[in-house]
């Protein structure tokens, strides 16, 4: 018997560095090496002055949350409910999807304060997660 | 440039049975409606050159036209991001109507939505493309579903503009109310009262299950040809007005969640200039309305989106009873995805015809002009019906 486990991402060229990063503990965000600007979802070009040359910062993981929503039904395995899944704007100035850890549903607020935490699954895949911040 | 006013008309539509379990093929199912509609028009089978449906069509259109004995076709095509197509659909047959690409168009939808591939259970697959991609940002963290995706733009309108479980709750009953006296409708003589929406599971904060639309078993399709040609034919023309598609900035699928704000639906706000640019009209001009409504938080934000009034105001509209057949603006006539069926939205187009001819189970009195929207959430469209 194997503990279910989380649906994880197809890896391309767009992505599967992002998820290198994570595994290396690492919250990236994609940046522009001609114009400087940040991006998530990654892309492969930038849409302000359309360079394919890009590198990446090393997220503090601070951010707030923009919205959430508190996923009950249906329960998929591999994820445990309530699931509480956050848009959290980090404070680089970019947008991330992530899940809310340590926080009851009926606690959580438009505009709390988040500090990112690497999940690590049974399985060893690791993918940033937020929890409320002190 | 060609102008699509006033080029096209729609002369008829056909639907299945609606249910839980169809137990046939989709061919079946869209067969049966693409028949429906040219009977319903009184044009032989053997005059439709032209088939549009969904890229999430499981029927291709030369095995439905292999299936009815279609003529020789001259135009074919698909439209991509799921209920987002329902207008779509329509525009490529009008398009092609209007530059003589065909003369007679069937757009279509057949789905075992319920027995068979279910939207609501979520999307999956093992070839990597920039689509998949996308949708992996999302699955890893378990944000799977439609009503996960739909939930968090919600939460954030509800927030910012006060709107409560019952405001919402009024866009299910109102649209139950007109479904329990439409016998196609799943919701046909099963009242929804405000104490039973409260009361009903939550999903997805702050969606509850009769926030969601139906999933369902069932075909539509509609005969779109010219309006010189629609005057020969048996219904009263559904002329079109103004129709657009329309995908914006930042657009992801269902997942436009990195634009600056969330409480408002760009896409929808750039199908209603285009709708009202092409036709010449206001919102005052129009006098009912099938916004899509495969989640009953998308139609309150559409009446903000389509100018029936100002940002934040949906709601007291709602109140109002603004959406009822005595209302304002009376909205899905037919009961809508929430509770007449889930056909992608092509049952809610199918319904807007209804409302031009007068035919509707609830028809309202004096009806103009119908306005109806696709997908939310995704890229769209919008059609501006009139009469001939």
């Amino acid at each position: 018997m194997t503990t279910p486990s989380r649906i994880k991402p197809v890896l391309g060229h767009d992505n599967q560095w992002w998820w290198e990063q994570a595994a290396n503990g690492v919250l990236a965000i994609q940046r522009c090496q001609n114009c400087g600007a940040l991006r998530h979802p990654p892309r492969p070009m930038c849409n302000h002055c359309h360079s394919m040359d890009w590198d990446f910062i090393s997220a503090s993981g601070k951010g707030t949350v923009c919205s959430y929503t508190v996923l009950e039904h249906p329960k998929f395995p591999g994820y445990e409910y309530p699931l509480i899944i956050v848009l959290v704007d980090l404070e680089e100035g970019t947008r991330i999807t992530s899940q809310l850890l340590d926080c009851e549903p009926a606690d959580v607020t438009f505009g709390m304060a988040v500090q990112m935490k690497m999940h690590q699954d049974p399985d060893g895949f690791q993918l940033p997660m937020f929890t409320p911040a002190n | 440039m060609i102008s699509l006013k006033n080029q096209a008309a729609i002369a008829g539509i056909g639907c299945t049975e609606f249910s839980k379990n169809s137990g046939r093929s989709e061919l079946a199912l869209a067969s049966e409606a693409l028949v429906a509609a040219a009977d319903d028009a009184g044009l032989p089978v053997s005059e439709i050159d032209g088939l549009v449906s969904y890229t999430l069509d499981p029927t291709d259109e030369i095995e439905l036209a292999r299936s009815v004995g279609a003529g020789d076709l001259t135009f074919y095509s698909k439209i991509n991001y799921g209920g987002g197509a329902a207008v779509g659909v329509v525009h490529q047959a009008v398009m092609a109507v209007a530059t003589g690409q065909a003369k007679n168009v069937i757009v279509y939808r057949g789905m075992n939505g319920r027995s068979g591939q279910r939207n609501g259970q979520g999307v999956s697959g093992d070839i990597v493309t920039s689509d998949l991609v996308h949708w992996s940002w999302y699955q890893v963290y378990g944000m799977l579903t439609p009503g996960s995706w739909i939930a968090m733009i919600a939460n954030k309108y509800m927030h910012k503009y006060g709107v409560t479980p019952e405001d919402l709750g009024r866009v299910a009953v109102s649209q139950r109310n007109y479904a329990t006296t439409n016998p196609r409708a799943f919701g046909y003589q099963k009242p929804l009262t405000m104490e039973q929406y409260l009361e009903s599971k939550m999903i997805a904060h702050p969606l509850r299950l009769y926030d969601f639309c139906q999933e369902s078993d069932g075909a539509c399709a509609l005969l779109v040809t010219s309006l010189e040609h629609a005057r020969d034919l048996k219904q009263k023309p559904a002329v079109i007005r103004g129709i657009t598609q329309a995908s914006t900035q930042g657009q992801e699928q269902m997942t436009s969640f990195y634009r600056e704000e969330l409480e408002s639906l760009p896409e929808m706000e750039l199908a209603a200039k285009r709708v009202y640019e092409q036709s010449g009209l206001t919102p005052d001009d129009i006098d009912a309305a099938c916004l899509y409504d495969a989640f009953s938080s998308e139609v309150v934000m559409q009446l903000e989106s389509f100018g029936f009034c100002g940002r934040g105001e949906a709601k007291d509209m709602i109140k109002d009873g603004a959406l009822d057949i005595d209302g304002r603006l009376p909205n899905n006539t037919h009961g809508g995805l929430l509770s007449e069926a889930y056909i992608h939205g092509l049952n809610n187009v199918a319904e807007g015809v209804r409302l031009i001819r007068g035919t509707s189970t609830n028809q309202p009195a004096g009806v103009e002009h119908v306005l109806v929207s696709s997908g939310v959430g995704v890229p769209t469209g919008a059609v501006i019906f009139g009469q001939d």
